[in-house]
């Protein structure tokens, strides 16, 4: 068997983006959630916050380090294995991610060593302030490089001369036609994916029984926050769902398995899609439903894939399934969500140790959707990068061979492999000690405080390094 | 072959970028340095508190290695498709690396069982990911096969022995940089440890930047005759003069007991000048005897926009990122863990 360094090369985007997403998807909302219990603490003074906060931001130094560090890997992906991809549209992409770099990164990185570290070495509204640079800081991130996304998704504002991409409006290339969509829906899956991870550990904290008034305020904030995001994260998804049937009508006919145009078109929830014979096996079809919910009329038509040369259909089978985990997972969260909210009225929610059960495990419901999301949008793309004007095959360096491929990807694997699972048992090591214990060692602890101040120490200052001992400073 | 404006922006993003990838090598450098002198340092107190010296900027130094890579891919695009995947194992190790020292920072402290894993993986990780980037800037100076603007040589043609000296070469420099933080941020014995190390860099370096001095103008016509040429040799000359006299004030400043900026400052200097060096022997090529900085430019619209950001973002980022160096000024403590 020979080694294609095409295949190769896309196993080992797949590899680590996959991986990389997973981390933003847990910090965009986490660096939310704490700068709101910060806000909270310091507004209300109250004590819970504080140690909400400060339980969090150990879990977030962790995630956000790994972040980094498979972040870092991404745009040298770029280079690397995707060099024709990279010169070809440079002049599009490249001042995307370089503001993603500008904007995003750098305030992040500047702010999280206050953050982290700061907390007795700085006045309590510049503790703050630092959460909130920390979170806008994640928040821009995703702008810029979903921006640079969906510019590969569909392609505006552009010409091309010598095979190469040129800007003609930049306003159109940043807010191409799925951006919006695809921001939203991807930002509110990331806070949604947050929420449960908080609500799993407030649902165990509460069932522990040692950090009730913590656990029940997470849980509280959280499902009310749920409440509005999952029926809103399905509403956007049905738009976006609206958006790439204008625009990328190939992705969408596989999407829902649609070999023929069909008009009024059925709604396939399951079937084993079989691309060589351009058909359906074991398909339960609704009829209508497809034109209803993909048109939002009961006779509009959605085009299927016979419209479209065979050598431009994506893999059927990726997005099809991957959207149906999707899906799937975003209804039983909303299942879990009205079931939790309803029984949080009167305080049932906190007796029921069964129930407290089930949302413990419902921690990765998030990172599934996200993922499976996805493995939709991209597989769907393909064989495109960018969609419609350059093909994957010819995105790929030609220097490499198979073998480098090869060794880089198993290289990739084995320290993801390592990297990851530790870091989920730190994470878990954290969880597992509870709020409380974090406080006295927070206290005591700042790297690189001075022993005595280089410079005078001014008036406000020694106050703020004395503020640690009351320990959340409840009035 | 690009179609032209009416203002050239080349110059401003060479210098851009230039600044940028210096901002890297001094902060990085400093950082990566500490990193690989964290292996010397003998028990769990002086390693807490070398890393303590590093913990909350590293993340912040490390984003200029994103700049770097990002704006070499806005500015120079045919730069980036040429030389990122002609030094495609180089690059694998180096990010390799920098994970496993990235992520040790938070494992090392919270995982206490392996403590001495996560060690070893915070030092050579800086180690290798330094020894790749001197790899990385060998091959860069020797430059690269290519056919209109794809890389064609083979993956394994950036190690040669002279990219194995320039390797050695930053090994020995990040050390000497991180010599001279440590003595910033150290007292009493910790400091002289700092010393002690900082002086065997020196030599290291010392003994490198020579071999390489002599070595590329032999390697490379050109370089030779934009040095040795008259009237050049006399406009050229206070590189290597000044070169010299900082060599001098960082020995000297390695060996008073008085001098605690001195040996970072002067270690900077140090790097300026290779820089610089490295940057009249190649101007204005940016993929060296191939591509000048114009011919590999991205579209001057491309240009534009993203300038007009960068003039107003760079200065903000400078200001809070000095903020947060302000924070955590001053010496570290020994008797405090990381949280
Ligand atoms: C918590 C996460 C989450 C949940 C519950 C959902 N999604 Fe989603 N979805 C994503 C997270 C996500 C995502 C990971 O963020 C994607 C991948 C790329 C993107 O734009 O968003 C995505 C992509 C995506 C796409 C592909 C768009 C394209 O690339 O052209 C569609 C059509 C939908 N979603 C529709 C839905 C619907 C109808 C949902 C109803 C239950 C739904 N999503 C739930
Ligand atoms: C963050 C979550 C993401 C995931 C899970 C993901 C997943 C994938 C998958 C599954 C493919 C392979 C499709 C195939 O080969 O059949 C792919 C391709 C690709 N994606 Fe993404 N992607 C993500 C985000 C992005 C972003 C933000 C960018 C660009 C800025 C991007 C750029 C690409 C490129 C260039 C390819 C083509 C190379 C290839 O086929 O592997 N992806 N991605
Ligand atoms: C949907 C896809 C993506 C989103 C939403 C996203 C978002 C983020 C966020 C929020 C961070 C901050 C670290 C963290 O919170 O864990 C981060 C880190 C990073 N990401 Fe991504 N990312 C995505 C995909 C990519 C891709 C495709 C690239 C490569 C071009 C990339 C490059 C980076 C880099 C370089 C970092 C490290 C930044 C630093 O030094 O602080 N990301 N990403």
């Amino acid at each position: 068997m020979s080694l294609d360094p095409l295949l190769l090369s896309r196993l080992q985007f797949v590899w680590v983006i996959a991986w990389h997403i997973l981390l933003p998807a847990f910090t965009v909302g986490l660096a939310s959630f704490i700068a709101f219990a910060e806000g909270m603490h310091f507004m209300t003074g109250r004590e819970v916050w504080f140690r909400i906060s400060s339980f969090w931001i150990k879990i977030f130094s962790v995630a956000f380090g790994m972040g980094v560090v498979s972040g870092i890997v991404m745009p040298f992906q770029f280079g690397t294995n995707w060099s024709r991809f990279s010169v070809a549209t440079a002049n599009i992409i490249s001042p995307l991610l370089a503001y993603e770099g500008l904007i995003a990164f750098f305030l992040e990185a500047a702010f999280l060593g206050v953050l982290l570290f700061g907390r007795s070495l700085v006045p309590r509204w510049a503790h703050f302030t630092a959460a909130l640079m920390v979170a806008a800081g994640t928040l821009f991130s995703s702008f810029w490089i979903l921006s640079t996304n969906s510019w590969m998704q569909t392609p505006a504002g552009y010409e091309i001369v010598d095979g190469r991409f040129y800007p003609k409006d930049w306003i159109a290339i940043v807010f191409n036609p799925s951006f919006p969509y695809r921001l939203l829906h991807t930002v509110c899956g990331f806070y949604i994916s947050t929420a449960f991870v908080v609500v799993s550990v407030g649902a165990w904290l509460v069932r522990r029984g040692e950090f009730i008034a913590e656990g029940r305020q997470m849980l509280a904030t959280t499902l009310t926050v749920l409440m509005v995001l999952v029926p809103l994260q399905i509403v956007i998804g049905d738009q976006h769902g609206l958006n790439t049937g204008e625009y990328q009508p190939a992705k969408l006919a596989a999407i829902e398995a649609r070999w023929k145009t069909e008009t009024p078109t059925p709604l396939t929830l399951f079937a084993i899609p079989d691309e060589a014979n351009a058909t359906n096996r074991y398909a339960i079809d609704i009829p209508l439903l497809g034109s209803l919910i993909l048109t939002h009329s009961l006779r509009g038509a959605v085009k299927g894939l016979d419209d479209f040369p065979r050598d431009q259909w994506p893999p059927v089978i990726f997005p099809f399934f991957a959207f149906r985990i999707m899906v799937g997972v975003g209804l039983l969260m909303l299942a879990l969500v009205v079931a939790a909210n309803l029984l949080r009225r009167g305080g049932r929610l906190y007796r029921r140790r069964g129930f407290l059960r089930l949302l413990e495990l419902s921690a990765p419901l998030g990172f599934i959707a996200v993922i499976a999301g996805w493995v939709t949008t991209e597989t769907g793309r393909q064989p495109w990068t960018v969609y419609g004007l350059l093909r994957t095959a010819d995105s790929v360096s030609p220097s490499l061979t198979g073998w480098n491929v090869a060794v880089s990807l198993a290289g990739y694997m084995l320290a993801y492999l390592v990297i990851f699972p530790a870091g989920g048992l730190v994470m878990s090591r954290i969880v597992r000690r509870g709020p409380e214990a974090m406080v006295s060692e927070d206290a005591a602890v700042e790297s690189g405080r001075p022993r005595r101040p280089v410079i005078a120490r001014p008036a406000g200052r020694a106050e703020a390094v004395a503020r640690p001992a009351e320990t959340g400073g409840a009035p | 072959m690009i179609p032209q404006g009416p203002i050239d922006f080349v110059p401003i993003w060479t210098l851009i970028l230039g600044l940028g990838v210096f901002f890297y090598v001094m902060l990085d450098g400093f950082d990566l340095g500490v990193g690989i002198l964290y292996g010397f340092a003998r028990d769990t107190a002086s390693r807490n508190l070398v890393m303590n010296s590093i913990a909350p900027i590293w993340d912040g130094n490390e984003t200029w290695l994103v700049l770097g890579g990002v704006g070499l891919f806005a500015a120079f695009p045919i730069a980036f498709g040429i030389i990122i995947p002609a030094v495609y194992f180089p690059i694998l190790v180096m990010l390799l690396a920098l994970i496993f020292r990235g992520v040790a920072f938070e494992f090392r402290f919270r995982d206490a069982p392996n403590r001495t894993g996560w060690d070893h993986g915070f030092c050579y990780g800086s180690l290798l990911a330094t020894f790749a980037q001197g790899i990385v800037l060998g091959a860069f100076i020797q430059g690269f096969r290519t056919d209109g603007t794809s890389f064609t040589g083979s993956s394994l043609d950036c190690f040669t022995p002279f990219s194995l000296i320039t390797g050695l070469c930053l090994v020995f420099g990040y050390m000497l940089l991180g010599a001279g933080w440590l003595v910033l941020k150290m007292e009493g014995e910790m400091q002289d440890w700092a010393r002690r190390l900082g002086r065997f860099a020196f030599i290291g370096v010392a003994l490198a930047v020579i071999v390489v001095s002599i070595w590329t103008p032999i390697m490379d016509a050109d370089i030779r005759r934009r040095w040795f040429s008259w009237p050049n040799i006399a406009l050229l000359s206070p590189v290597p003069i000044i070169t010299a006299v900082l060599a001098w004030a960082e020995w000297s400043a390695l060996n008073r007991r008085r001098a605690e900026y001195g040996p970072f400052v002067a270690a900077i200097g140090l790097f300026v000048m290779s820089y610089l060096g490295i940057a009249i022997s190649l101007w204005p090529m940016i993929v060296p005897h191939r591509y000048t900085l114009w011919q590999a430019a991205s579209a001057p619209s491309t240009q534009a926009f993203l300038l007009v950001g960068t003039l107003f973002l760079l200065p903000v980022i400078l200001m809070y990122t000095g903020w947060s160096y302000w924070v955590f000024r001053g010496k570290v403590r020994a008797d405090i863990g990381y949280h």
